[in-house]
Parts: structure tokens; C-alpha cells; sequence
């Protein structure tokens, strides 16, 4: 930086500020995707999810290789050997209930008090930002890594699956069975359900990142409700809750697996999980819109 | 460089009314009026924990006001942020970035943040704010690896990657080295010399002093005393030392020209004085009436206070944080 240098001066035509809209390319939604995703932080839980269906592979092959004949295992993961495609759907399940919601409660948790720790927010929101559009974005963001998290257990699974076993037609629930591009077709779904089970879950981990500066204490609070509304679903005593519980559809994805394919469970969920986003989606824009940014 | 209404009509940069700011246990800012005019280099200053940053981050709208009004840019904040923010560069409390995106990437993002930064331009403006601080070349390199004054550096060059009309600088030099510093009062110079309203805080009045056209003074949540260099030396005092053996008719003379001498201390064959600065004659006026009166000068000298002296004088010269 010499005093020659310095003496250019900036652009002064405020004029054109005007011109030029943002596309998607170049927006803040598109820059909030990169960030997350170019993360090692992301890269390295997302490699944890693909390693589930992997250990799972692995684990059926060596056991179906003893010549132990029928094992003991849940159904669902006997039929595996029978064919690899659904080696990620079973991973996917076998994910729901802890590898899952850990992953959405580090990305969910983190979305802005990551950024107040880092002090980042306070620089986005001189850009400005908007603190409502800023919310908005961190949501967008943490609901994409919701499908891109089941996604690639199930694409990591039926790649393994493909590599160590018979690729072919699968026997369903119901007992029909399937061609392969309908299972394909069918462990998508299964994907899709699973990422709208963890939009309510999102949102909660959003409006508690808006509680704190502390990222660690946000994420660790997430996915502690995560396990308590699962805790909840179990215990028969407070039955009268368990249709309110973020975690209450979270396993009833086997209707996606029968034929005809029933979306009940489909609908309630979603239902469910759209009420979660708009009250904690509420209470974080409440509490984000006019909080003090200290940090 | 501006063609906004607000500059036409000739509205200050930055201007507050009974400006405070509470904390649960304790008042940050305590009614404070400040007003910094367009085109100005307004050097802020108090010491650590005065309440500097507090109001830089509810004129900023960060944080919101307990009472009061702010106006930037002849708009009320925060309610007009959306349209006043793009037009102010801002370092608050230090720089921060995303460690793991480089240097050029963490601005795309904070451009990105800025709805009106016209996309097209991006990367032509980016390159010319990393040019005009210096890391063109560590443009490509990961933030973690930077030193504390290249962070600073980038913190400044975010600040101008639009087009400016009034730039908030927080400890701008904080972390460089003595080479840095002068760069950045460099780079201040040229701004204001465009035309940009300029407002820098320090805790170091020898930082500003030489680039400041006002300053305003901050300590324990008041502002103390605010306006033109000028201005503020004037309200200043001066210290009148004078040598000779005839003190009593001497102290008679000073008084006779009008000069309070309540403090006045005849000590031996020394008398000193501590004036108010605006009032004083010249030296050589009052060295001529003293020697009419046959008052045997050996010694004179009046010495107007530093601008330093003034600072200290109204913060206080403790090492000790006061709150």
C-alpha cells in the first residue's frame, strides 16, 4: 500500500447502485450455500453420515459371510443382502434417531451464533443484510443441508450396496416388489421424507443460535431437544403430547414403502413440521430483529 | 461525491440528541449530542471504556437506543437503515472474518450481504478496495493465515467496497505497525480529500490529530467537549511563568489586565498563573505593561496548553479503567 496507490480514488457513481438486481448466482443465499458447503466442518459431518451405510455394508456382508444363515438382525436389515439398493435406506433409519439430528442441530445451531462468535453478523449486517432476509438466508441454508444430509446416506449407501451386493428387484413391506429404478425412485422419497422431518428441528436450532454468541452451547442445546422429544414420544404416560412432538413421524416413513404408497404419514409430518418452522421461526425473527448485536 | 438530497441540504453526517444507551447495570452512553458535519474528519476520542463503541454501534444500528435521536446522513436511524447503510463504510470493534475463506471470498460474501452492490461489478470493486490497503497480493490466501494488522487492512477494505459517503472507523489502527498507522491516516486523508465524511475513534488523540478537522471528546458516557481543532485549543488554558523578585506589583499589573488571577501563586521570585486560553493577551503585551510598572522581568513565559494536555485534562490521566 504506497502513498501512490492511495491516492486512486474508489468508485464514486452511487448512482449505479440502483442497476443490476442480484441473481441467484451472486445473492446472499447463493454465498450463504457456498460457505456452508465449502466448510471442512460440513464436509466432515456429511463424510460421518456416508460412513453409517458403509459400516452397516460392511458389518452384513462379513456376518452373511460366517454361513451363520439366518441371523438374528431387524428385518429390514436382513433383507439387504438381497439387494444393495437399499443398503441407504436402511442406514437412513438406522440414522434418524441420533446421527441425524446431531447433524442438523451442529448446522442449525451454528447459523447465527457461528456467525456472532465470529463477529461476522454484525459486519452482514452493516453490509446491510436486513436482519429479517439474513434469517431467512440461515434458514434456507440449514434447510438444505436437511436434504443434502439423508441424501447422501442414501446415494453413499446405494453406492456401497451396488459395489458388495445383488443390484435388483426389491421386495417392499407390503411384500410386492419393485423394479430398480422404483427403488430408486423409492429411496428418494425416503430421503425427502427425512429432510422434511428435520425442518421443525431446524428451526428450533435456529431460534436458540439467536439466544447466544456461543455456537457450541446452540447446537448442543438443539440436539438435546431433539433426544428429549424422542424420550417423550416413548414414555405412554404423556401420550396426550406425543402428537405435538417434533420427533412424533420421524420413524413413520414405512409407509413410503409399501404399494400402494399411503401419504398419511407424509402429510401429518409435513403438516407438523410447518407449524414447528412458523412458531420457532417466529420466535427467532422476534428475538433477532430486536436484539442488541454486541458481539 | 455525494448527489443525495441530504447532502444538498446541507444536514450534518452524523447527528444525535440525547443519546443514551443502558446496559441493565450500568449507563454506557449518558445523553450525548454529537454532531459531525459533512466533509468532515471526525475524530472521536476517550479512553478505553468511555462509550465510544456503544454509540458507534446504535448509530450504526446494531444497538438499539434506551433515548434519544440519531440521524446519519440527514435520515433517522435506525429506521431508514436500509437506505443509509449502503452508503457508510464501517469497522466496528475490530475486523472479523470467516478464518476459512480467503481474503477476497469473505468480501464477496459481505458484498454479497449488501442487496444494492450490483453483482456485475463485484469483482472489479473487490479488487480495487484489496488494492487501495495493500493485500492484492494475500487477496487469494485463507484469513487464517493473516496477521492481525492484514485483518485490520481487509476490516478497512470491506469498508470501501461501495461508493462512500460517510465512513466509520473504530480503532482503525489497532494491530498495525507504526508504517500501518501512517498509511491509514494516509488513506483517511484521501478519502476525506474525495469528499467522504470521516468518523474516527480513538483512544490515542496523537493517532487523529493530524488528519482531524473536529474532534469530540468521550469519557465515562458524556461527551465532554466537542467542535473545530480550533475551537477546542481555544477552550483550553494557558500557563503563565514569570521570574522576577517584584511578585506583589507584578500580580497587581496581571489583574490590572483583566486577567482572573485567582490562581495566581507568588512563590519566592516565581509567579505562576493558569490562564483560560481565549482571554490571554500576547505575551509581548503584557511583558511591556509589566516592565512600565517597573516590574524587574527576568524570566517569562506563557505556554498554551497542549492539545494533549486538553485531553487528558477532561479524561483523566489514570491508567485506571474508571468504570
Amino acid at each position: 500500500m504506497s502513498a501512490d496507490e492511495l491516492t486512486t480514488p474508489g468508485p464514486t457513481s452511487p448512482g449505479t447502485v440502483a442497476g443490476g438486481r442480484a441473481s441467484l448466482r451472486g445473492s446472499l443465499l447463493a454465498s450463504e450455500l457456498l460457505t456452508l458447503f465449502r466448510r471442512r466442518r460440513t464436509q466432515a459431518i456429511l463424510a460421518v453420515l456416508a460412513g453409517v451405510p458403509l459400516l452397516i455394508a460392511v458389518a452384513v456382508k462379513l456376518s452373511a459371510g460366517n454361513g451363520d444363515g439366518e441371523g438374528g438382525g431387524p428385518p429390514l436389515i436382513d433383507r439387504l443382502s438381497h439387494n444393495g439398493l437399499f443398503v441407504g435406506v436402511t442406514a437412513l433409519i438406522v440414522s434418524i434417531p441420533l446421527f441425524v439430528p446431531v447433524a442438523i442441530g451442529v448446522v442449525a445451531g451454528d447459523t447465527i451464533a457461528g456467525e456472532a462468535n465470529l463477529g461476522t453478523l454484525r459486519y452482514l449486517l452493516l453490509a446491510p443484510a436486513g436482519r429479517t432476509r439474513l434469517l431467512l438466508v440461515k434458514f434456507g441454508g440449514a434447510a438444505a443441508f436437511c436434504l443434502a444430509a439423508p441424501l447422501v446416506v442414501v446415494v453413499a449407501g446405494a453406492a456401497i450396496g451396488a459395489v458388495l451386493f445383488d443390484v435388483g428387484a426389491v421386495p417392499l413391506l407390503s411384500g410386492d416388489t419393485v423394479s430398480v429404478p422404483e427403488s430408486i425412485l423409492r429411496a428418494l422419497l425416503v430421503a425427502g421424507y427425512v429432510a422434511v422431518s428435520m425442518l421443525g428441528l431446524s428451526a428450533v436450532g435456529l431460534f436458540v443460535s439467536t439466544l447466544t454468541e456461543i455456537p457450541v452451547g446452540a447446537m448442543a442445546a438443539t440436539v438435546t431437544l431433539a433426544i428429549t422429544s424422542q424420550i417423550l414420544d416413548a414414555l405412554p404416560q404423556v401420550d396426550a403430547i406425543h402428537p405435538y412432538l417434533l420427533s412424533d413421524h420421524w420413524l413413520d416413513l414405512g409407509d413410503l414403502l409399501r404399494t400402494p404408497i399411503s401419504w398419511d404419514s407424509f402429510g401429518a409430518n409435513a403438516i407438523l413440521q410447518v407449524g414447528y418452522v412458523i412458531v420457532f421461526g417466529a420466535l427467532a425473527w422476534a428475538r433477532l430483529t430486536t436484539r442488541d448485536v454486541l458481539s | 461525491m455525494t448527489t443525495g438530497t441530504a447532502a444538498a441540504s446541507g444536514e450534518p453526517a452524523i447527528a444525535t440528541t440525547g443519546l443514551v444507551k443502558r446496559f441493565r447495570h450500568q449507563t454506557a452512553v449518558a445523553g450525548i449530542d454529537l454532531a459531525v458535519p459533512r466533509g468532515a474528519v471526525y475524530g472521536f476520542l476517550g479512553p478505553n471504556g468511555s462509550g465510544k463503541t456503544t454509540t458507534i454501534r446504535v448509530l450504526l444500528g446494531l444497538s438499539a437506543a434506551t433515548a434519544g435521536e440519531v440521524r446519519v446522513l440527514g435520515r433517522p436511524m435506525p429506521r431508514d437503515l436500509r437506505t443509509v447503510l449502503p452508503r457508510v463504510g464501517a469497522l466496528v470493534e475490530g475486523p472479523a472474518f470467516y478464518p476459512f475463506l480467503s481474503g477476497a471470498a469473505n468480501l464477496r460474501r459481505l458484498d454479497a450481504a449488501d442487496r444494492g452492490a450490483p453483482a456485475r461489478t463485484r469483482q472489479a470493486r473487490i479488487a480495487d478496495a484489496l488494492e487501495r490497503v495493500g493485500l492484492t497480493n494475500a487477496a487469494g490466501k485463507r484469513v487464517r493465515a493473516y496477521s492481525l494488522g492484514m485483518k485490520q487492512r481487509l476490516g478497512i477494505a470491506a469498508a470501501l467496497l461501495g461508493p462512500r459517503d460517510l465512513l466509520v472507523l473504530d480503532e482503525p489502527t489497532n494491530g498495525l505497525d507504526p508504517q500501518g498507522t501512517r498509511e491509514v491516516r494516509h488513506l483517511v486523508s484521501n478519502l476525506a480529500a474525495d469528499g467522504t465524511t470521516v468518523f474516527v475513534s480513538s483512544h490515542l488523540l496523537a493517532e487523529v490529530e493530524q488528519v482531524c478537522t473536529h474532534i469530540g471528546v468521550m469519557s465515562a458516557g458524556r461527551l465532554v467537549a466537542q467542535g473545530t481543532l480550533a475551537e477546542l485549543a481555544a477552550t483550553g488554558t494557558s500557563r503563565l511563568h514569570l521570574l522576577t523578585p517584584d511578585g506583589g506589583t507584578a500580580v497587581g499589573v496581571l489583574a490590572r489586565l483583566g486577567l482572573g488571577l485567582e490562581g495566581a501563586v507568588v512563590d519566592g521570585d516565581e509567579v505562576t498563573a493558569v490562564l483560560p486560553a481565549a482571554t490571554v493577551p500576547e505575551p509581548e503585551k503584557i511583558v511591556a505593561e509589566l516592565v512600565r510598572a517597573d516590574v524587574r522581568v527576568r524570566g517569562f513565559s506563557l505556554r498554551r496548553e497542549s492539545l494533549e494536555d486538553r485531553f487528558v485534562a477532561l479524561t483523566g490521566e489514570g491508567f485506571e479503567v474508571v468504570r
